[in-house]
């Protein structure tokens, strides 16, 4: 039987450091495999998140030898397998325990974030009509599973731990996609401009380098409502045709 | 004893899937206070993995179909031992449900001329479907979640619910602990509403989460409620078998409702080979009606592969058993081969089941733009659960009501795909609105001191220095076990077989140890789960073996025909005084007159 060697990170609130496990590996095994059959196995009480195992909850979020990623989705023949495989907690976010990190603060933000407004209904009946490639930009948007990866890697957020001024990328994607939604009526360009500081983002892609749902997170959200902000706050041609135009 | 943290609400919601959320809403737009109360983080609850769609008679996509077709569509596949009450509500509900999700900020994908787009799915007459690619789950958990945020819910994460506490007969509240510090909290309400879901945990194939440990069943039973119709099980007929790693992860039904075909290793369509008579006016008998079908053509009939899940699962199985399966022990399901049909396949499938192509790219290593795919069954879905009014989904328990996959009815012996989504948000609309009412209507409750400290000293027993058993493996052996007794395919020997070895668990699970401290420590929950999984696992060995008969999900091979007289009543479970685990039979009222004429206008 083959094994393999892995360094997972244990401890409380910040404090404590890797130990190494060794366990058997099976054809097909992801990193939450070998991490549950090592909490079954040895370690039952390792902390960790998970639910679906199959991608679509966005519960295992982790950081697989330096990278952030998807337990459940990190395949072990991806990886070396000469040396231990480290998983680590998300360093963005106030350790708990092992690898569960305190995520709480982004329910928070989102709370702050206008909800969606919808204009009156199209129909007699009370629905809607959308075409699909009205929506599809949308939708690209609404596939985020809430892993928080992408909020793990922000340099806004991990080095610089500005919790307090941005919202980070993932709120960044849910802004665009209530501004980009076809029946939203509300505005959130004042709030992005002063309280979500979206100004802080200096566009590094990062976050759309890990995001497992490859949503397209800098350049299909991020730049297009920056430039909205721009628009509507520091073009002044535009701010005085503005005054013409009914919104 | 240790200290508790003390809530009141007028009506908590255990479970925060889209039944939970869906009845935490709708009981705080009625104005009482609502705590939405949580295993996982928000938003990370089963639902979050429903991936084809949800069933709603909107007729956006045929314009044949309404409530009438939806309903019999549901009584056919249920076999007739539904609940016709609740598959009524549901059929004549659901599309009022699913367009307040688009008022919510869900975006489904869309028709031609810009309405809700509907798809094919087993047993379904017509497309039926709202769905957004196969991440339909996502949807609606996000909406609910993002709508209910700004609905002044207090919701607590991450907490779990030991027990529930009783105040005489009517529920006061429940017990619960919360993940990170193990601390305990102690709800008080007038009301409570059970929407925790699944028991798919007590079967080793699954394509359930760790959450899936029956709670809301066995907090019910042991509270004094009644379970019914535990013996339907679903198991869906398609589930990934290759790599091991991922056996039983699910691979949805979509797949088939765009065009996909079951081959055996010769090659054959062996569905074709057994269409039950039941199926017979309504299914194609040949491929080109049965693509023709997948494509919107409505003068065809459904293809085979679309027939429901229990028959569906069989037909696999026989093939694997007599020697036709595929080299890694399930069948082949083909979508690759559209390409025949259409010039842009790759491109369709991709944009149809982007998550299917993702799941099996990446942990299978399989294009199935490209190649078929390996499936099998796999334990998916608890018809069973706990009994309700089919208007109000109070429980035989005053105060205490149930909704979604933990409540029972709806879906009879066998449901049909879609139909638990809607579900969810019909049923999960009326427990809160009632619960809501209940709260409004009835005095204060009192929580006695005595039931929580004993409980909470029941709960901390795993920490015992004395015991000594692993609590994974205790889980593992309960799941082989029931795999193979209470599965697929059943037999009275082996079940009572089953039965004997659930109590010599029992016994193992009063050693189970948890090592470590109260602090986010997953062995300690695990323990706990065990006697959840326990008591539903008895439910399910006992009400099948009360069922002398082959039906919907469950087959026995001692008794491979379906018995008109069996079709005739609910087998119910309820703990006995003596604490023991009752069965009894309950006549299934005689359905109304119209419900009647419609089911046989159908045909
Ligand atoms: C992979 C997959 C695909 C599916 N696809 C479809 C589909 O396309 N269409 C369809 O109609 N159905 C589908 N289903 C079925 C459907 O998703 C589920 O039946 C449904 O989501 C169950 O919803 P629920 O609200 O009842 O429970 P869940 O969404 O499972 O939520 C249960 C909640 O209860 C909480 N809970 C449980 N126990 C406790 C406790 N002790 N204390 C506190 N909280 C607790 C959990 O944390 C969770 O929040 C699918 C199922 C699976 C597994
Ligand atoms: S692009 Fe912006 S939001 Fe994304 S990681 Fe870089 S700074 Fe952060
Ligand atoms: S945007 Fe992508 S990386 Fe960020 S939370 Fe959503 S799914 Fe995760
Ligand atoms: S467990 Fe759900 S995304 Fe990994």
């Amino acid at each position: 039987m083959k094994t393999a060697r892995f360094k997972l990170w244990r401890g409380e609130r910040g404090e404590g450091d890797f130990v190494e496990y060794e366990t058997k590996i099976t054809e097909g095994m992801v990193v939450l495999d070998a991490v549950l059959q090592i909490q079954a196995e040895q370690a039952n009480d390792l902390a960790c998140r998970w639910n679906c195992k199959a991608g679509k909850c966005g519960s295992c979020s982790a950081e697989v030898n330096g990278m952030p990623k998807l337990m459940c989705m990190t395949r072990l023949n991806s990886l070396p397998m000469d040396k231990p495989v480290t998983v680590e907690p998300m360093r963005a976010f106030p350790s708990i325990r092992d690898l569960a990190t305190d995520v709480s603060w982004n329910y928070g933000v989102k709370e702050k974030i206008r909800p969606f407004a919808p204009r009156e209904p199209d129909a007699e009946d009370g629905t809607w009509r959308m075409s699909q490639k009205d929506v599809d930009r949308v939708q690209e948007f609404r596939k985020c599973i809430e892993c928080f990866l992408c909020q793990d890697v922000c340099h806004v957020l991990r080095d610089h731990h500005m919790h307090e001024d941005f919202i980070g990328p993932r709120f960044l994607v849910y802004a665009a996609a209530l501004e980009m939604h076809p029946l939203d009526t509300d505005d959130r360009l004042k709030d992005l401009k002063d309280d979500s500081n979206i100004g802080l983002c200096n566009i590094t892609k990062c976050c759309t380098k890990v995001c497992p749902e490859h949503i397209t997170i800098t350049d299909n959200a991020i730049i297009p409502l920056k430039e909205r902000v721009v628009d509507e706050f520091y073009d002044p041609v535009k701010k005085f045709l503005k005054l013409f135009r009914r919104k | 004893m240790p200290e508790h943290d003390s809530f009141e609400h007028d009506v908590i919601v255990i479970g925060a899937g889209g039944a939970g959320l869906r009845a935490a809403i709708e009981a705080s737009a009625q104005g009482v206070s609502v705590g939405l109360i949580c295993k996982s983080l928000l938003g990370k609850a089963h639902t979050v993995m429903a991936e084809g769609g949800m069933a709603a008679a909107i007729a956006n996509v045929d314009e044949r179909d309404n409530w009438k077709v939806h309903f019999s569509d549901t009584m056919r596949g249920g076999q007739y031992v539904n609940n016709w009450k609740m598959a009524e509500l549901h059929a004549k509900e659901a599309p009022d449900r699913v367009r307040e999700l688009e008022a919510w900020g869900a975006v489904f994908d869309r028709t031609p001329d810009g309405k809700i787009l509907q798809r094919n799915f087993g047993g379904h007459k017509y497309p039926r479907l709202a769905h957004v690619g196969d991440r339909t789950g996502l949807e609606m958990i996000r909406t609910l979640q993002d709508h209910g945020i700004h609905q002044g819910i207090e919701v607590h994460m991450e907490v779990t619910v030991v027990a529930l506490l009783k105040d005489g007969d009517r529920v006061a509240g429940a017990l619960a602990y919360e993940r990170e510090k193990g601390r305990f909290r102690v709800f008080k309400a007038k009301a409570v509403v059970l929407a925790t879901g699944g028991v798919g945990r007590a079967f080793k194939i699954s394509s359930n989460s760790w959450e899936y440990t029956g709670d809301g069943h066995s907090l019910a039973y042991h509270a004094g409620a009644e379970l019914q119709d535990m013996e339907f099980v679903q198991f869906h007929p398609t589930g990934m078998v290759f790599p091991p790693s991922v056996r039983g992860i699910l691979v949805t039904e979509g797949v088939r409702g765009e065009g996909g075909i079951l081959k055996n290793n010769r090659g054959e369509r062996f569905m074709f080979d057994d269409i039950p008579d039941l199926y017979k006016d309504q299914t194609a008998d040949n491929p080109e009606e049965g693509w023709r079908y997948t494509q919107g053509d409505k003068s065809a009939r459904r293809p085979p592969e679309l027939l429901t899940r229990d028959h569906v699962a069989r037909c696999i199985v026989r093939e694997i058993r007599e020697g036709r399966g595929s080299p890694n022990g399930g069948v082949f399901l083909d979508i690759a081969w559209i390409k025949e049909k259409r010039g842009d396949a790759e491109a369709h499938i991709k944009k149809k089941l982007p998550s299917m192509y993702h799941q099996f790219k990446q942990l299978a290593d399989i294009d199935i733009t490209k190649e078929p795919m390996e499936v099998g069954p796999t334990t998916h879905y608890m018809m069973g659960g706990i009994r309700v009014d089919a208007e109000t989904q109070m429980s035989t328990i005053p105060g205490l009501f149930a909704a979604g996959e933990c409540a029972v009815g709806l879906h009879g012996a066998n449901r049909l795909g879609g139909n638990s989504l809607s579900d969810l948000l019909v049923f999960g609309k009326r427990a809160g609105e009632f619960a809501a009412k209940f709260a409004a209507e009835n005095g204060g409750v009192t929580i006695d001191n005595a039931q929580v400290d004993d409980e909470t000293k029941k709960a901390l027993a795993p920490f015992e220095a004395s015991r000594t058993e692993n609590p994974y493996e205790i889980q593992a052996d309960l799941q082989e076990m029931m795999q193979d007794k209470v599965g697929i395919v059943r037999k009275e020997e082996e079940m009572l077989e089953a039965v004997a070895e659930i109590g010599e668990l029992w016994k193992r699970t009063a050693n189970a140890k948890a090592p470590g401290n109260v602090e986010y420590n997953p062995g300690w929950h695990t323990a706990l789960d065990l006697e959840n999984l326990l008591t539903v696992s008895e439910a399910i060995a006992r009400s099948a073996i009360e069922r002398r008969e082959s039906r919907g999900a469950q087959f026995r091979e001692d008794y491979p025909e379906k018995k008109p007289e069996l079709a005739k009543f609910n087998v119910v479970v309820k703990k006995a005084e003596d604490g023991s685990m009752e069965v009894s039979r309950a006549t299934i009222p005689e359905i109304a007159p119209e419900l009647s004429e419609i089911i046989k206008e159908m045909g």
